[in-house]
Parts: C-alpha cells; sequence; structure tokens
C-alpha cells in the first residue's frame, strides 16, 4: 500500500459529512409526517396563546362583564327575550315627596351636589359576542382563552415535575441497583398499590385543611402538586428499565474506564440516550394531567374560584345547559378537545420519530 | 402454587406497612391539627386539650403510629368527624349502592368492548377500521365530563327517558330506574378506550405464527379468530380487567357526584371537603389492601387461563 494512496483513504474520510445525531434525524422524520407536523402546529399556537394570555396581553380582562347576560354567540343572533333579563328593579310610579318629614332634608343639596360630581359611566352592554357571554355577563371567549392558559399551564407544569421525579428516581435505582433500587421498589408498590383516585384525594385534603394550606392550599399549585406527587410512577418504572439495560453496555463501561463518575455516566452518558423515553411519557402525561386537571377543577378541588379553568367553564355550564345555553360547553369542550387531540397525535408522532427500532 | 401464594402474601407485608406509614404521615405532617378541625374555630384552649388527649394526640409520634395500626387490624376507626357516624357503618351502608353500579359496568364494559374489538379486528387496515379508530381517538379527547353533562341533561332533562337523579332502598328498583343512565354514560365513556386497547392486543395475536398455521390448515376466519385469537389475546385482557377491579369497590366517584348515588366514592369526595381524615383514611388503607388481595388472586387465575404460566 502505497502513502499515496493512504493519503487518499483518508482525504475520502474528511469529505464524508459529518452523521446526524439521533435528534436531527428524529425532528427530519418528524418534518416528513404531515399530521404531525399540523399538530405540532396546533400545540404552538396554543403555546403562544398560553404566554400571550399569561402576559396579560390577550384575555386579560375576562373577569369584565361586557355583555348582557347570556348574551348569545354572534353566529345565532340576539335573542328575542333578552329584554327579560335587563328587567329594571326600581318601583313603578312617582316618588313621595317626604321633605316635610325627613330630618335630613336640610342636606339634600349637598347629596345632589356630590351625586352630580360622581360620573358613573354604564358601557353598553352588547347584546352578542363572538362566542356569547356566561351568567354575569362575561366573554366565554376571553375566558376559555384564560381557561387554556390555566389547564394547558397546570399539565405541562405538573408533567414536567412528574417527569422529573421519576426519572431521577428511575435512573437513581436503575443505575445502582441493590439496596437503592429496593428501597425504591418498595416505594412504588406502595404509591401503586393505593388506588390513584384515593391518593389525589388524601393528598387533596391534607392540601386543603393542613399546615401548607397557605402556600400551596391556594392557587393553581394545590392541583399541580396533587397530580405530579400521583404522577410520577408510570416514568419512574420506565426510566428505571432503561437504566438497567444500558448500565451494563459497552459505551457506559468505556466511560467508567475512562474515569467518568457516577454522576457523569447517569446524566452524561446514559441519560441522554433514555431521554427518548422521558420526552415521550412528558407529552402523554401533559395529556392525562389536563382531563385530571379539568375534572378536579370541576369537583372544586383544582383551581381557586377566583380562576378559570376549562373544568370550572364545564362546572358553569352544567347549570347553564338546562337554561338551554350551551355554548360555554361548547367553547371549553371545543378548546379542549383541539389541543388534547393535536397533543395526542404530536405525542404518536414523535414517537414514531423517536423510536430506533423504526430505523 | 400454594408456597407461592404464602409468598406473595408475605411480600404484601412491607408494601401494607409502607401504605401504613405513608397515609399515616401524610396526614400527620401535611394534615392539619385534628382538634383544631374537630373542635370548630370557638373552642378554648381547654377543648382543644382535652380532645388532644382522647385522640392521643400529646403522645409520641410512634404511639400514636400504634393506635392507628390498631385501628386499621380492629376495623375500629370510630366515628365520622363531620356526621359521628361509625366508618364501619359508612362502609357498610356506602357499598351496596357503589356495587349496584360498579358491576353492571364493568360487565358490560368488557362484553361489549370485546365484541367490538373482534369486530374491528376482522375489518382490519379496511377504511371501516380506520375511520373507526379516527373517532375512538376524536371521542377520547372530549372530556368525560362533558358526556355526563350532555348524557343527563339529553336522555334525563329533554327526552326525560330516566330519571334526572336519586336513589331508593330497593336494590331491583334502583338496577331498573335510577341505574341505567349512569351505567350507560358510563359504559358510553369507557367503550371507546378498551376497543382501542383490545384491538391491540388481538392485532398482536392476530400476527403470530400459530395463526398462520390454522388459516393454512383450512381453518374458517370466524374459528380462527373466536377460537385460536381470542383465547390467547384473553391473557392481556384480563390483566387490564383486574387492574380496574379496585375501582369497583371505590366506584366511580364523578358518576356518583353527579347523579347523586350514595356511594362510597361520594363519601370519599364528600369527607375531602369536610376535612374528614378519619373517613379517608380507612377508605385508602382498606382498598390499598384489597388491591394487593385482588392482584395476587388475577395471578393466581392465569394459570387457569394459560396452562404454561409458571409460578416463579
Amino acid at each position: 500500500m502505497s502513502a499515496a494512496a493512504n493519503q487518499g483513504a483518508l482525504a475520502g474520510l474528511q469529505g464524508l459529512r459529518r452523521s446526524p445525531g439521533v435528534w436531527a434525524n428524529a425532528w427530519k422524520r418528524l418534518k416528513e409526517d404531515r399530521v404531525g407536523m399540523v399538530s405540532l402546529w396546533i400545540v404552538a399556537a396554543y403555546l403562544v396563546l398560553v404566554v400571550l394570555a399569561g402576559l396579560q396581553l390577550v384575555a386579560g380582562d375576562w373577569q369584565r362583564e361586557v355583555g348582557v347576560p347570556y348574551a348569545p354567540p354572534d353566529f345565532v343572533g340576539k335573542q328575542a327575550d333578552a329584554s327579560s333579563a335587563t328587567e329594571s328593579l326600581a318601583p313603578d310610579g312617582p316618588n313621595t315627596d317626604i321633605t316635610a318629614l325627613d330630618p335630613l332634608a336640610a342636606r339634600y343639596a349637598e347629596w345632589a351636589e356630590r351625586a352630580a360630581r360622581l360620573k358613573t359611566s354604564e358601557p353598553p352592554m352588547a347584546d352578542t359576542l363572538p362566542f356569547g357571554a356566561d351568567r354575569v355577563g362575561r366573554d366565554v371567549l376571553a375566558k376559555a382563552v384564560k381557561g387554556a392558559e390555566t389547564s394547558i399551564l397546570v399539565g405541562v407544569i405538573a408533567a414536567l415535575i412528574a417527569t422529573f421525579i421519576g426519572t431521577a428516581l428511575g435512573a437513581i435505582g436503575g443505575y445502582f441497583g441493590g439496596r437503592t433500587d429496593d428501597f425504591l421498589e418498595w416505594v412504588y408498590n406502595v404509591f401503586t398499590s393505593i388506588p390513584y383516585i384515593l391518593l389525589v384525594f388524601a393528598i387533596a385534603a391534607v392540601l386543603k385543611s393542613g399546615p401548607l394550606a397557605a402556600t400551596v392550599g391556594s392557587g393553581i399549585w394545590a392541583v399541580t402538586v396533587i397530580l405530579s406527587a400521583v404522577g410520577w410512577t408510570g416514568i419512574y418504572r420506565l426510566v428505571r428499565a432503561e437504566y438497567i439495560k444500558h448500565r451494563s453496555r459497552e459505551y457506559v463501561r468505556a466511560a467508567h474506564a475512562i474515569g467518568a463518575s457516577h454522576a457523569s455516566r447517569i446524566f452524561v452518558h446514559i441519560l441522554p440516550n433514555v431521554s427518548h423515553v422521558a420526552l415521550v411519557q412528558l407529552s402523554l402525561h401533559v395529556v392525562s394531567f389536563i382531563k385530571a386537571e379539568v375534572i378536579l377543577s370541576f369537583l372544586g378541588l383544582g383551581v381557586p374560584v377566583d380562576a378559570v379553568s376549562w373544568g370550572t367553564m364545564l362546572a358553569e355550564a352544567q347549570t347553564e345547559l338546562v337554561l338551554g345555553k350551551w355554548w360555554q360547553l361548547a367553547a371549553a369542550t371545543a378548546f379542549m378537545a383541539v389541543f388534547v387531540t393535536a397533543f395526542s397525535l404530536l405525542t404518536d408522532a414523535m414517537r414514531d420519530a423517536l423510536d430506533p427500532k423504526l430505523r | 402454587m400454594f408456597a407461592y401464594a404464602v409468598r406473595r402474601i408475605l411480600q404484601m407485608v412491607p408494601t401494607l406497612l409502607g401504605v401504613l406509614l405513608l397515609v399515616f404521615f401524610l396526614f400527620k405532617w401535611f394534615g392539619g391539627d385534628p382538634a383544631e378541625i374537630l373542635a370548630g374555630l370557638f373552642a378554648t384552649p381547654q377543648q382543644l386539650a382535652a380532645i388532644r388527649a382522647q385522640l392521643g394526640l400529646d403522645r409520641p409520634v410512634w404511639e400514636q403510629f400504634w393506635i392507628f395500626i390498631r385501628q386499621v387490624a380492629t376495623f375500629d376507626w370510630g366515628s365520622s368527624w363531620a356526621t359521628n357516624e361509625a366508618v364501619s357503618n359508612i362502609f357498610v351502608t356506602r357499598l351496596p349502592a357503589t356495587l349496584t353500579i360498579m358491576v353492571p359496568i364493568l360487565l358490560l364494559e368488557v362484553v361489549l368492548a370485546v365484541l367490538a374489538a373482534i369486530a374491528v379486528a376482522y375489518v382490519r387496515g379496511s377504511l371501516t377500521d380506520r375511520v373507526i379508530m379516527v373517532i375512538i381517538t376524536g371521542a377520547l379527547s372530549v372530556s368525560f365530563l362533558v358526556y355526563i353533562i350532555v348524557g343527563q341533561w339529553l336522555f334525563s332533562f329533554k327526552l326525560g327517558w330516566f330519571p334526572v337523579q336519586g336513589w331508593s332502598n330497593s336494590t331491583l328498583t334502583n338496577l331498573l330506574v335510577y341505574a341505567p343512565l349512569p351505567v350507560f354514560l358510563a359504559v358510553l365513556v369507557s367503550l371507546a378506550p378498551h376497543t382501542r386497547l383490545y384491538r391491540s392486543f388481538i392485532l398482536d395475536e392476530i400476527e403470530q405464527d400459530y395463526v398462520r398455521t390454522a388459516r393454512a390448515k383450512g381453518l374458517d376466519e370466524n374459528v380462527v379468530l373466536l377460537k385460536h385469537v381470542l383465547r390467547n389475546a384473553l391473557i392481556p385482557i384480563l390483566t387490564n380487567v383486574s387492574t380496574q377491579l379496585p375501582g369497583v369497590f371505590i366506584g366511580s366517584f364523578l358518576i356518583e357526584v353527579f347523579f347523586s348515588i350514595p356511594g362510597l366514592g361520594r363519601e370519599v369526595f364528600t369527607a375531602v371537603n369536610r376535612s374528614d381524615y378519619p373517613v379517608i383514611q380507612a377508605v385508602t388503607v382498606y382498598l390499598a389492601a384489597l388491591t394487593m388481595v385482588i392482584n395476587l388472586i388475577t395471578d393466581m387465575l392465569y394459570k387457569l387461563v394459560d396452562p404454561r404460566v409458571e409460578f416463579k
């Protein structure tokens, strides 16, 4: 073999394109999935909406009463009996003059003057709104957007916490094995032997009346804590299985041989190779946590009364439906169904794109 | 098999101890002070101290834990903080209502979902199959709540086919008058996910070699599906049903709350709202124990369904 040929082979090697990484490959596969891309755009649009609502740029004034009570949606049109809702409560007939009897009569002029100084502006109440109004005339569309912010935030944050707990415990248990693993398996068995809903109720009960009520008992944190404290078990189990599979692989032993520490092997070497499992679990849990948040809020165990989520909208809609006011139910259902469907399809597409076995 | 059962029962002990520790310390550390909940807003310090002494709250933590274990073992939980009804009595009186609703739901759900899954598996890969799967995916994205809200409104309020809600003392009346709508709605909602799941179990089996052999020797497709495939697909289906079994006892609390059915699920839910700790603790501990027993029985049943299963 001549030196020239050797040189040529080396040049050929250098000329080779650097092969794309796992994530680049996954992204390429995801881009070829039409359903996945459409879902991705829908989910991204919702996330933008959440951010805008969080910055008070959109639906910041959802609590303002902008329409007549139960104003129907624009496409339904004004209802004939809309006037009955705003009927006057003032008594009929002329006011009786009691100036002669009233000891405070001397101050009438003063009151009249002060009353004149106060300006009350009665903003015109819309007869119809794009998606109708609720019992007190709040815009249902703004409520649905604000509700999306609450429900999605709770779902995403709870899923992030649950994935973090599950991945951390699964990594430690699966990597070290032995006593540590036995202990974590015991904790897992304890958590899973209690029926899901009872664990939710038990934690809800202590958050409601316990010492933590002041800090996490109010706001969206209570429901986030409940969901993540109950939901980490499945992720733990899957991640643990992956770590057991990976811990004796050659690349991990090679890392050991060059002196990588335990922490380095767990987080730098193995974690990137199992992160696709965690990612798919994360998005599966977002969907299931959003559904759970809606049910808990409906029951009054979720978000506080001054907040709005898709669950509280459905709770109001239950009584409204009997009165024939269906739009709040329709709005909350539609907003939620589109997001959940898109997110589920995106999860499926992501799983297909990330599954190394399909390559 | 006997040795296996004994070993499994022994394995339950640490788990059960864990459940007791978890429930006890969850309420001990994160829960409110029982004396304050019981005494109300206008209690004097003497009253609080008296209640603490009565409940043993002034003793060391481990002694309190021992009292807790004794309560679990003797089924003596005292009475509900909110209604003063004996906790054991709550179990006895609420469970029948829950079972009246849940047993029909479980039976109908399994039978209908298996039938639907076989039907879908018959036409697998066709347009019908794909359309049904898309409908199921869409149906799943709508909250369970919406189905109950709309179902109750449509069938009871609008059409008047069923009473809106209610319950009586006669089991027969309950089954025939009050149970049908909740059962129908619950089955309707759970049919979609179960059909999808069972279909995947059946499709897993259809790709096996023995199915090809059965077809190759000229067996009718009906025989192949109903005899060969279904028998093998029953194992994962059975596992799935067994995971739902503990739920039969707690009930679909949402259904119970909605239709005002005086079952165990609704009882726990009201207990949460009233901070009625003994009821929540008792239900949680006993249902956890029940779940473990049911899991053991299911594992033993595998042997009956699949003789290849070996107990290790």
